[in-house]
């Protein structure tokens, strides 16, 4: 690691235009020795631009999760670096919050005092302000209903979303956010992607979306990040310019079925050549692929 | 902590809830098979039925039980006996819970006190009794002494899994957010003990009547558990299975405060 100072604990009040600018460089990362060696990321480069929202997709099991951990400071690179703003990160903190795909919410506190919980343990911000932002954000997600109750009377849906107002009001450079809505059902994962997408056209912080599901990943992003398999390197990046606000009825768009038909095509490709590798994970890629491939030929694609 | 509306509430009791329980049919259910079994019991005892038959009738025991309910010593056992329970278990709490917390979070303070506690773990509390009566200076102590051990080991063991249990995701979210060592004790770690805390009273206050009881026989002249015990030497059996009812009663009383106290402390749980 090198000794540049680290500012993310100086004062940042309100949002950060332009700040969060993530740079990965020639990162690798193994767990385990010996024979049970496993390389994971192996001098991975990729760039988030800050005010964007950047999307990462690539097969399961690819190291999306073990990218998402080094970002947010639980887990120390091998070699390579990582830099906000041109900072190296160094350990967690307020700058780079994660929502996760299982909840973390803490069971023990209300909604409201899990979305208070972190400007009140920096001992930022007057308790009245503090207040009256808390119940704005639960309003804005629907959860104003549900200030009192705690994460176990909540929905998935619900929970999903109050994780989202706790990170969010802490204004961080970069809002990651790991396959936040895997396991909801269809409809509720809808309403969530509705409710994301406003909170990020409204508040435009940097945001780093991970996902293993094509439709989601097109309509959210800016910039669509298409990761090969192991050893997992940047294999396109998709300039997403659909319009903003973005609407569902985009779906249906020409444009959009053009990105989504130039996306398939190349994870169809790194699914391929991962079952061609005979590796036990790639079969599990081949028929997620699949079942990607399948859901295009209800909209009447080509596969 | 919480914003309930305050006016069903007594002592942190639903009221509503408590009148719906007690009215339920699962209640009613269940004073029917006690009445029934009493019955029963008494039946048997009339017809002289081996076995069942040698324990005193309902009848007798009722009659007893007037007699008992005007004499001082049976209340004064009452007395004697929650007291020594209730100090070892207070104590073994004002000292296992720190203890377990220092162990679960600090390794170092783990290495060093772990192999001490699981060499006098597997000793029966009872075992202790004789040298407890040797190096207490009163029985009184070492009786307590004794109901003290019972809820102890208990106690630690599950404080002690109940913080290396807490889920990684809570810690690292608290770090991120801003958390300093101190918030992530009192506002992450301990709030996520609760529940195995709460665990191991349940279990220790279990244990402490156990072994109050049989200190009690062998090592006091006071209690309910000597109670029973003298009553079997003078040959009054009617009270012996007082003494053994309001032993049960007295350990039943025990879980339901526990379980109050168990349902403040962790108020999330309660809700499904």
């Amino acid at each position: 690691m090198n000794n540049h100072g680290n500012k993310e604990n100086g004062n940042h009040n309100g949002s950060h235009p332009g700040a969060g600018h993530l740079e990965i460089q020639a990162v690798s990362k193994a767990y385990g020795v010996g024979p049970l060696r496993q390389v994971v990321l192996e001098d991975c480069s990729l760039t988030v631009e800050s005010g964007k929202l950047t999307v990462i997709i690539g097969p399961s099991g690819c190291g999306k999760t073990t990218l998402i951990n080094l970002l947010a400071g639980y887990d120390t690179v091998d070699a390579g670096t990582i830099l906000i703003d041109g900072n190296p990160v160094r350990g967690p903190g307020r700058d780079r919050l994660v929502v996760f795909q299982e909840t973390a919410l803490f069971p023990w506190m209300t909604t409201f005092q899990n979305v208070v919980y972190g400007p009140q343990v920096r001992g930022e911000k007057h308790k009245g302000n503090l207040e009256a932002e808390a119940m704005e954000l639960l309003r804005k997600v629907g959860l104003a209903d549900f200030r009192d109750k705690y994460p176990t009377q909540l929905s998935g849906g619900m929970q999903r979303r109050a994780e989202l107002v706790r990170a969010l009001i802490n204004t961080p450079k970069v809002m990651m956010m790991d396959e936040p809505f895997r396991g909801l059902d269809a409809m509720t994962r809808e309403l969530m992607q509705e409710y994301y997408v406003r909170l990020f056209e409204e508040h435009r912080l940097t945001n780093l979306f991970v996902t293993s599901e094509i439709e989601e990943a097109i309509f959210l992003a800016d910039r669509l990040i298409i990761l090969s398999n192991r050893p997992t390197k940047v294999r396109t990046v998709i300039e997403i310019t659909l319009p903003r606000p973005r609407e569902f009825t985009m779906l249906t768009s020409r444009e959009y079925l053009n990105y989504k038909q130039e996306a398939l095509e190349i994870l169809h490709q790194e699914a391929m050549k991962a079952f061609a590798s005979g590796s036990q994970a790639a079969v599990a890629d081949f028929l997620e692929a699949y079942s990607v491939t399948r859901s295009t030929e209800k909209t009447e694609q080509k596969p | 902590m919480t914003n309930q509306p305050n006016h069903h509430y007594f002592l942190g009791i639903n009221l509503i809830k408590l009148r719906k329980q007690i009215f339920s049919k699962t209640t009613s259910r269940g004073i029917v098979a006690v009445i029934a079994a009493v019955i029963l019991w008494e039946i048997c005892s009339r017809l002289k039925v081996p076995i069942i038959g040698m324990i005193p009738a309902p009848s007798s025991v009722i009659k007893s039980l007037r007699a008992l309910l005007m004499d001082t010593f049976y209340w004064e056992s009452w007395v004697v006996s929650f007291k020594r329970v209730f100090v070892g278990f207070i104590v073994a709490q004002i000292v296992g819970i720190p203890l377990g917390l220092a162990m679960g979070i600090s390794r170092h303070f783990r290495d060093l006190t772990f192999p001490i506690i699981e060499i006098f773990r597997p000793i029966p509390p009872l075992a202790w009794v004789p040298t407890a009566v040797i190096f207490w200076p009163t029985p009184e102590m070492s009786i307590t002494f004794v109901t003290f051990l019972g809820a102890f080991f208990t106690l630690v063991l599950n404080i002690l899994g109940g913080v290396k249990n807490v889920d990684i995701r809570y810690v690292r979210a608290a770090k991120s957010l801003g958390s300093s060592n101190g918030d992530i004790f009192w506002r992450i770690i301990l709030p996520a003990t609760f529940p195995s805390l709460f665990t191991g009273m349940t279990v220790g206050m279990g244990i402490t009547w156990e072994v109050v009881v049989a200190a009690e026989m062998i090592a006091s002249r006071s209690g309910l558990g000597f109670l029973t015990w003298r009553s079997y030497i003078a040959g009054d059996y009617p009270v012996i299975v007082i003494g053994m009812i309001s032993i049960g009663v007295a350990g039943y009383l025990s879980s339901a405060l526990i379980r109050l106290l168990g349902g403040r402390l962790t108020p999330w749980l309660k809700i499904i």
